[in-house]
């Protein structure tokens, strides 16, 4: 029941960017498309309970979509006639293979602020609710809706197109694409589900089949793959369990497999990317399938290596976890207190990360200050109690 | 569509070209419009005296009042414009980048609302 409910889910999320796109590719008016397919989606729940399925939801969305969309450029006197959507008597959707991809470089266009290409994407390619990424983005809804409404309707007035970008621009344009799509990646993580990894995963395919000799695209769509790969084993009893710890026979090995392939494939292309490095530091973790211990070393070197070619908070809290493993939790902490404290005051990976150096440095009093600090950060319950079950386990003073 | 290109300046980034300089300056104006044309994208361009000559006039409020100077006083100056006619924003980019104002300023691109 609940597999296929999934599956219902990640099939409207699948058709609702095409059908996006598809509305919007002429006339660039992307919230009148999404306005028109949500009265699509109405009727279908009014009318396929008693008339049936049709037998292309798709296709009968789409059209149900347009005729929406026409009555109401016609009823508006101010819509010139030019951007009336294309007749199409009876819709291929087979001729749209790329439609969500043209729709993914119009959201991380240059000229729409970085910081709106994720959730941009999120809303028109994914169908997400606005409420749902201003609470990801920890930013009040009516926020997010106005930067949303903005950046539509500075798509519609300032004519981005919705094509593939030309040659020249392609490599800065893929780039930026991919930051949307691991934005959004990096964000499921965060709130523990797994639907829209699923997504971010396909996106990312996308791109990588539109750009087979790039190897960034394929770094993160393998960097996700490994991630995926995990789902199952992440959360016991509804606690949070670090990928060292977790139990290996419950990895799905096929998609690890997959995503092993995806990463040799990037290597082999010759210069060295972000995802790539990321994903590269998952495959050590994976390994642990095959050799029964975790390799601390080379997860040093990895992890160094992406803190000094690509340095974000997050590389440095890795790093420092990492080498703590090899040289001792005293190194590890003294990369930690180098990073400025303003900057990780609202950090919850860097205080979990303190907290459990200081653990292991026999710092029982400090690392349960630290795992406060990181639990009032922290809103996701498996990782909550996972905190709460380290300050539990700490030795008594 | 049709897109128009601002192009800003401060006054003080252009303080240091000599007579030979906005020579060389007018033949890469020059070569920039042959390109538009050639291209077949352009429609019109002008350059336009300093703003220190700009006379200002609004009937806001009812009554006109006119003012000796530009409706604001920013460091950068609108000096002229670029008028083009090309498919969507990238291709106004793509000529935007090119412009010989990009050197010293900056240049906006507005597309019409005329279509």
């Amino acid at each position: 029941m609940v597999h296929s409910a999934h599956a219902a889910e990640a099939a409207a999320r699948a058709s609702y960017g095409r059908l996006v796109a598809i509305l919007a590719s002429r006339s660039r008016d992307i919230a009148a498309a999404e306005d028109a397919l949500s009265d699509a989606f109405a009727k279908a729940l009014t009318t396929w309970p008693t008339g049936g399925v049709p037998d292309n939801p798709e296709a009968w969305l789409l059209t149900t979509a347009r005729n929406r969309l026409t009555d109401t450029q016609r009823r508006d006197a101010r819509h010139v006639p030019e951007t009336d959507v294309p007749e199409m008597a009876n819709p291929d959707l087979d001729e749209f293979p790329d439609a969500r991809l043209k729709l993914m470089f119009v959201c991380a266009h240059p000229a729409i602020d970085r910081a709106v290409h994720t959730p941009l994407m999120l809303q028109t390619v994914l169908g997400v609710q606005a409420a749902d990424i201003a609470r990801a983005f920890a930013l009040p809804t009516a926020t997010m809706a106005q930067r949303l409404v903005r950046a539509k309707s500075k798509i519609k007035a300032s004519g981005i197109a919705f094509s593939i970008p030309e040659d020249a621009d392609l490599p800065a344009r893929v780039a930026a694409v991919t930051e949307a799509i691991y934005g959004a990646y990096a964000l499921d993580w965060l709130a523990g589900g797994d639907t829209l990894a699923g997504e971010a995963l396909y996106l990312a395919t996308l791109l990588t089949q539109l750009r087979p000799d790039d190897p960034e695209p394929l770094g993160l769509a393998a960097l996700i793959a490994f991630g995926q790969s995990r789902v199952a084993a992440r959360i016991k009893d509804g606690v949070l369990v670090p990928t060292h710890l977790q139990d290996t026979q419950t990895w799905d090995h096929r998609l690890i497999g997959h995503a092993t392939a995806m990463l040799s494939r990037a290597q082999k292309m010759g210069h060295i990317g972000r995802f790539q490095i990321e994903a590269a530091i998952q495959s050590v973790h994976a390994n642990r399938a095959n050799t029964a211990k975790t390799d601390w070393t080379a997860l040093v070197q990895l992890t160094d290596a992406l803190h000094h070619l690509y340095p974000t908070l997050g590389s440095a809290v890795a790093q420092a976890a990492a080498i703590a493993r090899t040289k001792g939790a005293a190194t590890g902490l003294v990369l930690l207190d180098q990073i400025p404290p303003k900057q990780i005051a609202n950090f919850q990976p860097f205080h979990a990360t303190r907290a459990h150096l200081l653990a292991m440095d026999a710092q029982p009093q400090a690392a349960h200050a630290a795992y406060q600090d990181a639990l009032k950060l922290c809103t996701d319950a498996p990782s909550r109690a996972y905190l709460m079950r380290q300050i539990a386990d700490l030795p008594k003073t | 569509m049709r897109y128009t290109f601002l192009l800003y300046t401060d006054p003080a980034n252009l303080a240091h070209l000599t007579a030979d300089d906005w020579d060389a300056e007018k033949q890469l104006y020059g070569a920039y419009i042959q390109d538009l044309k050639a291209a077949g994208v352009f429609i019109d361009t002008d350059r336009l005296h300093g703003s220190d000559t700009a006379t200002t006039i609004t009937l806001l409020g009812g009554t006109e009042r006119i003012q000796d100077g530009p409706f604001a006083d920013t460091k950068e100056r609108l000096g002229g414009l670029f008028m083009v006619d090309v498919p969507d924003l990238d291709a106004a980019m793509n000529w935007a980048r090119k412009c010989p104002a990009a050197r010293f300023g900056k240049v906006e691109i507005r597309a019409s609302m005329m279509g």
